[in-house]
């Protein structure tokens, strides 16, 4: 008998159902962004050495290109189209904006995707490889810039936008964490002292 | 890539029924670097059984006090399990050293035990390699190979094994249980990986079509002060070209137990055995440590580039011993 | 409506930090780069690359393959359309000259497009095509004092040979001397976006969507390929993932699509693997360098001498100016600089961020920090006391040079008086601390261009040119450059960039494009005002016209322009297993007006990124046997991931260049020029080793601590 090499199948993506037909061959990435029109996910390297298809499965970062869509049925994705609630940004979009962590944008979506991931992981009390002590007795880190450049190591750069996206990652976090999130968040935090500019419409 | 088949496997004995035994067919786990291979053309499978969601995603306690992981647990989930991190830190460190955070959250336990080497010639199709098509040469012993093997090679293969979380479940003894059609087996991790000789196409001692259901560490309560350093050409998000997972007890300035492995230097995580041997109710001095990393050493032969590893090792050992030293003196 | 450009007076927009005009875009995912545009019936070409360095094609066995499921096309050189050997944009390229003969030049030539529906299709076909080859002996090592080195005849550019004054005289004399070796190796450019474009025929037009620093060029450089009236090739690049050189040119992939589009009648989109981007887009050759410097007593320059060679492919010659550094930055009595080059069986290199001052830079300013250590002066003072008046070759006045304050402010901002001139000293922990400091200079060049400005009837008013935005921030700075020029705010200017009907202007390269862009803009707006006048009714479709620079620009004095900088790094090495972290670096830099300070640091800061990745990374493996690269992917090839990145703060001093009317000199890629020689130079500084080979990977820390014992 021989085997099928294509299939029919549900992908849960940003909220939606999406039924469609897909070779085997086909990895989410491009399901997402030949299939779906969701091209916001990037094909940096397509071999999971840059970390520009990042998108989140079933809440967790992973790297679209090495995962076939055919595997990928029934759990649910979110790809940067989906980080924003509804015309409110993601406040780690929204720091990448305002502290300029992006030069061509190309890594950006799978930047944003990672980041909150990190911001998550972290909260979660997740170590990493520049934690002193991974001991479960020892606590969680606090996300410094050290740590936050570890975590956010799977994410290839080429403009070398690395020092303007810790501060934002930095600066998502403190949002997140939810100390007076707005008002230290406007001062900036010791990471998030980039100048803000003002926006330019065009 | 050519077109391939892709079936869900629900259970063990159904995953190891579709697999069966035939070469066409392989395990798709978390795809890290199966689907690499894949792309690259190296792997060209045309039947994939994914057995992501068999119950094999549990890291359990055994009765004797050590753990019981199964096979699909992520890298991630292992990495900060807190009996992990509690009982063998150099494995949870291991783990957050090794690829990404995106990777670990994919790969799994039982793939990264399988994974291939990253020597540049075994992933391009145009060049030889005796790894992937046998009898074909090896470019890489007159090529590049400043991140080959400087123990336990052969004049057929120099690649390593390019694992992290490996190195400290060989210092661990760490068994890997299976399941085949003709039911359940283990493997020592040191008898996993076959010598590479003039077979580096055969790399592990699984037999044809098993499935990896377990990694089992039994309690090594010396692994409770332990340590995993990795050097690699980056700060991060690359393989390493050095590493060391150690576990020291010192008692009255004594070695009581001492647990060594090394990353990057062989064709699979390489135990230290000569150098555990020449530590082990000595003293835990500097001169002591270098004086075993040189035991072990000794069996190293470089080639042309490559030979700065021995040194790098021998101060990683060193260095992590000495540090270890202190820590158990606490 | 009426216009009221003459009645609203503003603060300028210049000058003010905004954030960017597409940001939005870029983090939803909305921006939209080339080969991710929809149109139905596209079909999907899959290059096929040479695997062998040096011979001809016997056989191309394309049955088979044309029988695969889903295949429309095997196009290979005995069935693809012709190319004109015509002379594009920057002159004749025969690296685009793809399809035409059974020659191979290289490892990863293009010797088949396999064409069909799914790009899954499209793989695989191209992957089971069999190509014979009749293979010929190669050459791809390069080295100095190859036998085949020669000196390169061209005498237009900086490539040639430039000397004065008695060289060995003056070395002789000299009280400290420096003659040293210094080599860096292959590096790539690595935008994040691979190549790609989608070609289609529209309306008797060939309409392309690439991914280009200079859509008129492209276009230019299509339309002479394939043998068609200019007018009748648009090229658009909306978004562009990065670019550093690699897509200053068409490049074979956009050549490819159009062919393809020719065959089978349908869009094709056409891209690049991550593996294929390293053969066919450039790349920065390796060089060797030799530098002689002859100096008194405290280390003021008698004798310079420059010595470079690199590679070059037997496609075309390209020369890696990186002795013209040297012309720049220091005076002598004898003065000599060459770029040679050696013809391998290689890939053609090309641009690539600061091609000439990058690795220039680090041979020369790790010999200036040589010479700085053995006259025991401090290497900022050297720097400052060989500052020169005039061009050192050419005697020509500097439009404006602020050396001198870059360094002086750079060295109150990074402590550099509490530094202990001593190498070797400094420790904690494992690590040996060290700090470096290297000049920096870039070429402040500009191209007439055109623009054109139409005043809205709503009171708007919309800018096209075909600038690119590489992630620059261009299009942000030209609506600041537009609204200061129409003396409207910002929120009045909507820019249209980067399609290549919107006619000449120069592409995003060389630090040439945001001036060269105003320039136009300005020439544009003055046209603009020529014709308005203050209350006229604007008509519905509004009131265009266009501008040309070219008066303007041919009108620029003839002065030495470059911006200038300092370079501070400070490094820290464990001799035990030979890891080296950057762990503060800061570039001061002198480049005229800033437009946006926000993009303007996001810039310098990558520049200085890849200075870091210079020092400690970059470095291709190729393959004396096969002639291929070994690694050359992102797992291979290491750029710097963030972990390796410290904060880094660029800043820059006041200047005014009174001899541009925008005042503009550019940005791209002075933070990259003297960065890794600061690194190398704080490397030496933390241990007491000198590394004159790039990358200062730890197996060359570990062999050059051993070597000291």
């Amino acid at each position: 008998m021989a085997l099928a090499t294509s299939s029919t199948i549900t992908l849960h993506v940003n909220g939606e159902r999406r039924t469609l037909p897909v070779d085997h061959r086909t990895t989410l990435l491009d399901a997402l962004r030949d299939h779906l029109e969701l091209t916001g996910s990037k094909k940096g390297c397509d071999h999971g050495q840059c970390g520009a298809c990042t998108v989140l499965i079933d809440g967790r970062r992973a790297v679209s290109c090495l995962q076939f869509a055919v595997a990928a049925e029934g759990r649910e994705v979110t790809t940067i189209e989906g980080v924003a609630d509804g015309d409110t940004l993601h406040p780690v979009q929204q720091a990448f904006i305002d502290l300029d962590g992006y030069q061509c944008g190309y890594c950006t979506p799978g930047q944003i995707c990672s980041a909150i991931a990190v911001i998550e992981e972290h909260a979660a009390g997740w170590p990493s490889a520049a934690t002193e002590d991974v001991r479960p007795e020892a606590g969680a880190p606090p996300l410094d810039a050290d740590e936050i450049r570890e975590r956010m190591s799977g994410n290839l750069c080429r403009c070398g936008a690395y020092v303007s996206i810790v501060q934002a990652v930095a600066r998502a976090a403190e949002a997140a964490q939810g100390e007076s999130a707005q008002d230290k968040s406007a001062q900036g935090g010791d990471l998030a002292g980039a100048e803000a500019g003002t926006a330019v419409t065009a | 890539m050519r077109e391939f088949g892709y079936e869900r496997a629900t259970d063990v004995p159904g995953a190891v029924a579709l697999r069966g035994a035939d070469g066409g067919t392989s395990y798709l786990g978390g795809g890290t670097n199966l689907v690499d291979l894949m792309k690259s053309g190296v792997e060209r499978p045309a039947l994939l059984v994914d057995v992501r969601e068999l119950p094999l995603d549990r890291v359990e306690v055994t009765e004797d006090g050590g753990l019981r992981i199964g096979a699909t647990v992520t890298n991630s989930d292992l990495a900060v399990h807190p009996e992990v991190r509690r009982r063998y830190p150099m494995l949870a460190e291991a783990l957050l050293a090794g690829a990404s955070g995106q990777l670990r959250n994919m790969a799994t336990v039982g793939g990264n035990l399988l994974q291939r080497t990253r020597c540049g010639y075994f992933a391009d199709t145009s060049a030889p390699c005796n790894k992937r098509v046998p009898g074909s040469g090896c470019p890489a012993i007159a090529g590049e190979h400043h991140n080959h093997a400087i123990l336990g090679a052969s004049t057929h293969c120099v690649a390593t094994h390019p694992s992290d979380m490996a190195v400290p479940l060989a210092a661990l003894d760490a068994v890997v249980s299976y399941e085949t059609v003709d039911g359940p087996g283990e493997l020592p991790l040191a008898d996993f990986y076959l010598p590479v000789g003039d077979t580096p196409h055969l790399e592990t001692a699984l037999p044809p079509g098993a499935l990896i259901t377990h990694v089992t560490v039994g309690p090594a309560p010396v692994a409770a002060v332990s340590h995993y350093r990795k050097v690699r050409e980056r700060a991060s998000y690359a393989f390493a070209i050095g590493s060391v997972a150690a576990a020291l007890a010192v008692r009255g300035g004594v070695v009581e137990e001492v647990r060594l492995a090394l990353g990057a230097v062989a064709s699979r995580p390489w135990r230290a055995r000569a150098a555990e041997r020449a530590l082990t109710g000595g003293p835990a001095t500097a001169e002591a440590f270098a004086a075993a990393a040189d035991a072990e050493l000794a069996a190293a032969k470089p080639l042309p580039d490559n030979a700065y590893k021995v040194t790098l090792t021998r101060n990683l050992i060193v260095s992590e011993l000495t540090r270890l030293a202190e820590e158990s003196a606490r | 409506m009426t216009t009221t450009t003459e009645a609203t007076r503003l603060a300028g927009a210049v000058g003010v930090a905004h954030t960017r005009v597409e940001g939005l875009d870029k983090v939803t995912g909305a921006a939209r780069y080339a080969a991710e545009h929809h149109f139905t019936e596209l079909a999907h070409g899959w290059m096929v690359l040479s695997t062998v360095a040096r011979g001809r094609i016997t056989a191309i066995d394309s049955a088979p393959v044309e029988a695969m499921p889903g295949v429309l096309a095997v196009l290979h050189h005995e069935n693809a359309p012709h190319l004109a050997e015509a002379s594009g944009f920057f002159g004749p390229d025969p690296t685009v000259q793809v399809l035409q003969n059974d020659r191979v030049p290289h490892v990863g030539w293009p010797v088949a497009l396999v064409v069909a529906e799914t790009p899954e299709q499209a793989r695989e076909a191209a992957e089971s095509l069999v190509v014979h080859y009749e293979q010929e002996p190669h050459d791809t090592v390069f080295r100095a004092g190859h036998p085949d080195t020669y000196t390169p005849g061209d005498d237009e550019d900086d490539s040639v040979e430039i000397s004065k004054g008695d060289m060995e005289a003056e070395l002789a004399a000299s009280a400290v001397v420096v003659d040293e070796w210094y080599t860096t190796p292959e590096e790539h450019h690595n935008a994040m976006e691979p190549h790609g474009a989608i070609a289609r025929w529209e309306d008797g037009r060939l309409e392309v969507i690439d991914t280009t620093q200079g859509a008129f060029a492209t276009a230019q450089d299509l339309a002479a390929l394939l043998s068609l009236d200019p007018s009748s090739v648009r090229v658009v690049s909306e978004h562009v993932g990065g670019g550093f050189g690699s897509k200053g040119l068409v490049r074979p992939h956009s050549v490819l699509a159009a062919m393809a589009a020719t065959v089978v009648h349908r869009p094709v989109r056409v891209v690049m693997t991550r593996r294929q981007v390293f053969s066919l887009v450039g790349h920065r050759p390796a060089t060797a360098q030799r530098m002689r410097l002859g100096a008194h007593a405290d280390g003021r320059l008698r004798a310079l001498d420059h010595q470079a060679s690199s590679y070059t492919s037997r496609v075309m010659e390209y020369v890696e100016s990186s002795a013209a550094i040297s012309r720049v930055l220091y005076g002598a009595d004898a003065h000599h600089t060459v770029n040679r080059v050696v013809p391998l069986d290689v890939p053609t290199p090309r641009w690539m961020r600061a091609p000439g001052e990058a690795p220039g830079s680090f041979a020369v300013e790790s010999a200036m920090d040589e010479l700085a250590e053995r006259c025991g002066v401090d290497p900022v003072a050297l720097r400052i006391r060989n500052e020169p008046a005039v061009g050192p070759v050419s005697g020509l006045p500097f439009s404006s040079r602020s050396t001198v304050a870059c360094f002086e402010e750079g060295a109150r901002r990074f402590g550099w008086a509490e530094r202990d001139p001593r190498p070797a000293v400094r420790r904690e922990g494992r690590w040996l601390l060290g700090t470096g400091v290297a000049a920096a200079t870039y070429t402040a060049g500009v191209v007439p261009s055109t623009a054109s400005v139409t005043a809205e009837a709503g009171g708007d008013f919309t800018v096209r040119i075909t600038a690119a935005d590489i992630g620059t921030g261009a299009r942000t700075a030209l609506v600041q450059i537009a609204a200061d020029a129409l003396e409207v705010p910002v929120d009045r200017i909507r820019m249209r960039i980067a399609d290549s009907d919107f006619g000449q202007a120069m592409l995003a390269g060389g630090s040439t494009g945001t001036r060269s862009w105003a320039h136009a803009i300005v020439a544009a707006v003055a046209e603009l005002r020529a014709v308005l006048v203050p209350g006229m009714e604007i008509p519905a479709d509004g009131i265009t016209v266009r501008g040309n620079s070219l008066d303007a620009v041919r009108g620029l004095a003839k002065l030495e322009r470059h911006s200038f900088g300092a370079q501070f790094a400070e490094a820290a090495v464990d001799i035990a297993t030979g890891e080296v972290r950057v762990r503060r670096m800061l570039g001061m830099f002198a480049a005229g007006r800033v437009v946006n300070p926000l993009t303007a640091r996001s810039q310098l800061v990558g520049g200085m990124v890849w200075g870091l990745s210079m020092a400690l990374h970059e470095e291709a493996h190729r393959d004396a046997a096969s002639g291929g690269l070994v690694g050359g992917d992102l797992a291979g090839y290491h750029i710097a991931a963030n972990a390796d990145v410290p904060l880094i703060e660029a800043d820059w001093v006041d200047e005014v260049d009174p001899h541009d009317p925008t005042g503009i000199k550019g940005l791209g890629e002075i933070g990259i020029v003297g960065a890794a020689a600061a690194v190398a130079n704080a490397v030496w500084h933390a241990t007491g080793v000198r590394h004159r080979q790039l990358p200062i990977r730890p197996d060359r820390v570990l062999a050059a601590a051993a070597e000291r014992g």
